[in-house]
């Protein structure tokens, strides 16, 4: 027994020690990370981001050089009260500021960077960086900001902000206080655009005192500089675009048909991309997202979904052809619209029966309800006949996500059988009940991106490259997603007669005051019914002006899809602001300058105070034009002059 | 002739190897820790794994003439060797030399030499001649005490020169005198002490005074022969609510700052979370950055010099006491685990040896050398770990220093040499 017990205890001890090893170093210790240990310094140089060009080289987004202040809580030590009260005028904020910020970066973490104050002037660095060496815990960290070359296209070339901390969990890459694209092309473009970070890995003692490269650097790295990228907007279009927009709401997107490339992306309203860099962008930022009755974050454009109107009769007519339902001889009478059962589907005045030219640039809704029936009940069951139309119009890229490299958008509508039967119940609907979709109204829903596909799909006679918004990366090829064509289900040579019809729209149809001299421009008008709910009223707003075009009829260079909300009828904003925006394409000048100087002289934001100005008001037919005061009218001339001259 | 020399020399050379591994890996650790920018030569003698190079060597002298002399010269000369360093030790207040606040060490010229780390062999020695002897009783109160005497008067030396963690190693010969006949009631006594100090510092008097009242009850009851006098058990109650509280007052006022700091923290008594910050930056630090160093070890370590708190010397005498915490971050569990292995074994066969010992002589004085090994090893490495209170001792042939080295060499191979004559005895 004696002898035992210096044993048992040796082992008792002996196992007690590497159990306590094990919950140390295994158990409770997670796997090692250079990155949490606070005996390497982490030092890190940031690239410079790719810079931006549009489709002619114009540089668009550049770089400017900005500071932060940055602090690690635990290696601060107190200052006396004048340094204290120096470092605070420096960084001009309050003692107050200093605490809360403080205790901010603590709560981060006390031994990681946070970011102290941020995008320091250039003269605020040059006197801080004398002083710096008092602050212990604090450190100058270089990053570079956006400096847009010019004010146009925020919604397009998007903005660059601070990483929020549910990025950071996601992608280890960034650290607080790095810069992440937010929107636009910063956004989809931020892993090409950003580089790579350099970093360098320095080994500190206790006192926190640099004492050399961790491992003689073998791990450090450099810096890569991001790529720039030129994209497929043409910055005078856009500007044109966003001139024309001006004191209305809505969205132009201009397509290249024959490559699928984005010329102009216009929403209105839009704001000066320069307005979010910078110290002020948290506060620029938060007024504009809102404002939640212009919304200008909303881009129009890519994400406003609207009943397309009378542009998706041209699909219909295709549709009935590829189908083999109507010839383009078949006519129908119209008696001022189109009666079902005891229903009627109201129409205008004009040549009657109808065959498929009139039906088309007369916009006629009883010819199409008819190729429409004839489609659906083509089939046994109106599900079948509805599953085929829906597989035709989707294959014009409506009704999906285009899946393009914008960093917004939005699917838009097609309806299928299992829409109806979800409404009405399995084979309790009939095609009269979905008879809307003849006209584009009903379920159908697309943006004007869509819109503009669809019209480049229809100006290529059957394909359409998906849209998209760039057109080089420096040493790097462009997806072939966007270079391979995507072809619709309807075949080449059922196309001319709807190309006709759209021609003839601008010859003698609802667009026929909108020609252009020398350009052979194809189109079709819209108006869409809308509503608001005011004080719990579902209340009709003046209609949206809706056009769809492409320009020349033959091998098109410019497909175009503008939405104007409540414009009223489709060529009197809509279909000017369309044919505007083809002619300067084309020509580079305005010739019809009576349509430039309409759109230009008339708001729509009258339209826009109705529904807030708590009394009746009128619509449609009742509403008048508004114009502008002279002087902002002169104004506008003026941008337009400065546009050209760029 | 031949056969002669074979017996004479029967080294164990088990206990040889596992030496020389723990000096071999000690050095690999002292390397790591002290060295500042490139290693330029191992002999560098401004740097500390220089001079420890040199401290090996001059070790390796020190086992030949150990073993050299006959193995009968350490039973006879115990009591002067014995002397010799109490003189030292006394010595120490005359000529000694303040490091670090204790009065241990004699200078001589930039060499420091640590008389307490001989002291140990010494008293071993001694300890182990007065036990074997064959008038000494260990039942007896008389050879207790005067047994107890050898011990107390180094310890007290070593006291009262501010060296109060070396004076706890001299408890480990009460695993000496237990194995050599102490009666059980001491190995009582000794847990009830630890257990009531501790209960009384962390839960107060009284739930020390329950405790015991509840053991005594208990004891009581279960007697089922003649029950004792119950005023006997009234005694040792009132003794020890009274040992209870003077724990608690030594703990309060007689305990210096840095000391009571230490048991505050081990124990966790501090609630005052400003105190407690202040602790940890203070008392706790070392600690703190040894467990942060060992913790990222993981399993396998960083490797040998890649120890990234090693290099940026975040461990303050790391390559002394806290050496263990350099072996836990660059050879991770694997590493470490393999440290603790070698003690335990070391120990075990310096056990299985001394056991085997024909002469109550060598057992004694080698259950006096694993006994040594076992406190120092334990209280170092578990103060490294965070399971003990801090105690500055050193680890066994790896924490830096020349007298701890030699202290040790000496207190092993003089063992060494004899166990390799047992068998010459009969």
């Amino acid at each position: 027994m004696r002898k035992l017990l210096l044993l048992a205890s040796v082992i008792l001890v002996g196992l007690i020690f590497v159990a306590r090893l094990f919950y140390l170093q295994v158990y409770n210790s997670t796997a090692y990370n250079i990155f949490e240990d606070s005996a390497i310094k982490k030092e890190f140089t940031y690239p410079k981001r790719g810079y931006v060009y549009d489709r002619n080289g114009k540089l668009l987004v550049a770089n400017q050089p900005s500071y932060d202040v940055m602090v690690i809580p635990r290696d601060v030590e107190p200052l006396d009260s004048t340094d204290f009260y120096e470092f605070c005028n420096l960084l001009k904020i309050t003692k107050a500021d200093y605490i809360k910020k403080f205790q901010k970066a603590k709560n981060y973490s006390p031994r990681l960077p946070s970011p102290f104050v941020q995008q320091l002037s250039k003269s605020d660095y040059a006197v801080l960086q004398e002083k710096m060496r008092k602050y212990t815990g604090f450190y100058i960290q270089k990053r570079s900001l956006r400096s847009y070359q010019t004010t146009i296209g925020a919604n397009v070339l998007g903005d660059i902000g601070e990483v929020n901390k549910s990025i950071i969990a996601k992608q280890p890459y960034y650290r607080l206080g790095d810069l992440i694209g937010k929107q636009g092309i910063e956004k989809t473009y931020e892993n090409t655009l950003r580089g790579t970070k350099g970093i360098t890995f320095i080994q500190k003692d206790r006192f926190n005192k640099n004492i050399g490269p961790y491992k003689d650097g073998i791990y450090d790295t450099l810096p890569k500089p991001g790529k720039d990228i030129t994209i497929t907007i043409e910055s005078k279009l856009q500007a044109y675009g966003e001139l024309l927009m001006k004191n209305k709401r809505g969205g132009i997107v201009a397509i290249e048909p024959s490559s699928g490339e984005i010329l102009a992306m216009v929403s209105g309203p839009s704001y000066n991309p320069n307005l979010l860099v910078g110290r002020d962008r948290s506060k620029n930022f938060n007024k504009l997202y809102r404002d939640s009755i212009a919304k200008p974050l909303f881009d129009r454009g890519l994400q406003a979904m609207y009943p397309p109107g009378s542009p998706f009769k041209t699909l219909n007519a295709l549709v009935g052809l590829q189908e083999g339902v109507v010839t383009t001889k078949d006519r129908f009478s119209c008696a001022l619209g189109y009666r079902y059962g005891n229903r009627k589907m109201g129409c205008h005045v004009h040549r009657s029966p109808a065959d498929m030219n009139i039906g088309i640039y007369e916009s006629c809704n009883a010819y199409f309800a008819n190729v429409y029936r004839r489609i659906i009940d083509k089939y046994d069951s109106p599900a079948e006949g509805m599953d085929n139309w829906s597989k035709h119009v989707k294959s014009f890229g409506l009704g999906n996500y285009l899946n393009n490299d914008l960093s917004v958008g939005q699917p838009g509508k097609v309806p299928t059988a299992e829409t109806y039967n979800r409404g009405y119940g399995k084979n309790r609907w009939y095609t009269t009940f979905t008879l809307s979709n003849a006209i584009g109204q009903g379920e159908v829903l697309a943006t004007p991106i869509q819109l503009a596909n669809m019209a480049a799909a229809i100006g290529n006679r059957g394909y359409y490259y998906t849209p998209h918004i760039i057109k080089t990366i420096e040493d790097e090829t462009i997806p072939n997603k966007f270079t391979t064509p995507k072809y619709t289900t309807i075949d080449k040579r059922h196309f001319e007669p709807v190309v006709q019809g759209m021609h003839d729209v601008y010859n003698k149809g609802t667009a026929k005051r909108l020609k252009v001299p020398g350009i052979e421009i194809c189109g079709k008008t819209g108006t869409a019914e809308n509503f608001a709910i005011i004080d719990s009223v579902k209340t009709q707003l003046t209609d949206h002006s809706i056009f769809v075009a492409f320009a020349p009829k033959d091998n098109p260079k410019i497909a175009i899809a503008v939405f104007v909300e409540n414009g009223y009828y489709g060529s009197r904003f809509a279909g000017r602001m369309a044919s505007l925006m083809i002619e300067y394409y084309i020509k580079g000048e305005i010739t019809r300058t009576d349509m430039e100087n309409f759109v230009l002289r008339y708001s729509l934001e009258h339209e826009y105070e109705k529904p807030f100005s708590n009394e009746p008001f009128g619509i449609n037919r009742k509403t008048i034009l508004d114009p502008i005061d002279e002087k902002d009218f002169q104004q506008n001339i003026k941008i337009k002059a400065e546009i050209n001259k760029s | 002739m031949l056969r002669e020399n074979q017996r004479r020399f029967r080294l164990d050379w088990i206990t040889i190897i596992l030496f020389l591994l723990l000096i071999g890996f000690g050095y690999v650790n002292i390397l790591s820790a002290s060295h500042v920018g490139e290693i330029t030569s191992y002999f560098d003698m401004s740097q500390p794994y220089g001079k420890q190079t040199v401290f090996i060597g001059l070790t390796f002298v020190l086992i030949v003439l150990i073993l050299s002399f006959e193995a009968k010269f350490y039973e006879r000369f115990a009591s002067l060797i014995y002397l010799v360093a109490i003189l030292a030790l006394l010595g120490l207040f005359i000529f000694g030399k303040d490091v670090n606040g204790a009065r241990s060490w004699y200078g001589i010229g930039s060499m420091t030499i640590q008389p307490s780390e001989f002291a140990k062999f010494a008293t071993a020695l001694a300890v182990a001649k007065y036990i074997s002897d064959l008038q000494t009783n260990m039942q007896t109160l008389k050879d207790q005490i005067r047994v107890a005497a050898i011990i107390v008067l180094p310890a007290l030396l070593i006291l009262l020169q501010n060296d109060a963690g070396s004076t706890i190693v001299y408890l480990a010969f009460f695993f000496v005198f237990y194995r050599e006949g102490l009666q059980q009631v001491y190995l009582i006594v000794a847990l009830s002490v630890i257990t009531l100090a501790v209960l009384a510092l962390k839960f107060g008097i009284i739930a020390a005074g329950i405790l015991t009242s509840v053991v005594l009850v208990a004891r009581y009851f279960l007697k089922n022969k003649k029950r004792p006098n119950i005023l006997q058990y009234i005694i040792v109650l009132i003794a020890c609510i009274a040992f209870s509280y003077s724990v608690k007052l030594f703990y309060e006022h007689g305990l210096k700052p840095h000391q009571q700091n230490r048991i505050s923290l081990w124990l966790r008594l501090e609630k005052d979370p400003a105190k407690l910050e202040l602790m940890k930056k203070r008392e706790a630090y070392n600690l703190i950055q040894s467990e942060q160093a060992i913790s990222s070890g993981g399993w396998t370590g960083k490797g040998f010099l890649q120890g990234t708190r090693t290099t940026g010397k975040f461990v303050p005498e790391q390559h002394t006491d806290y050496i263990f915490s350099t072996v836990g971050e660059e050879w991770g569990f694997l590493g470490s685990a393999f440290v603790v292995l070698l003690f335990i074994v070391l120990i075990i066969r310096i056990l299985y040896l001394a056991e085997s010992q024909k002469s109550q002589f060598s057992r004694v004085y080698g259950y006096g050398v694993a006994s040594i090994f076992f406190v120092h090893f334990t209280i170092n490495t578990g103060m490294v770990m965070g399971l003990i209170p801090t105690v500055g001792i050193p680890l066994p042939f790896f924490s830096y220093g020349g007298s701890g080295l030699w202290g040790f060499t000496i207190l092993l191979f003089i063992f060494i040499k004899l166990d390799s004559n047992k068998i010459n005895e009969w």
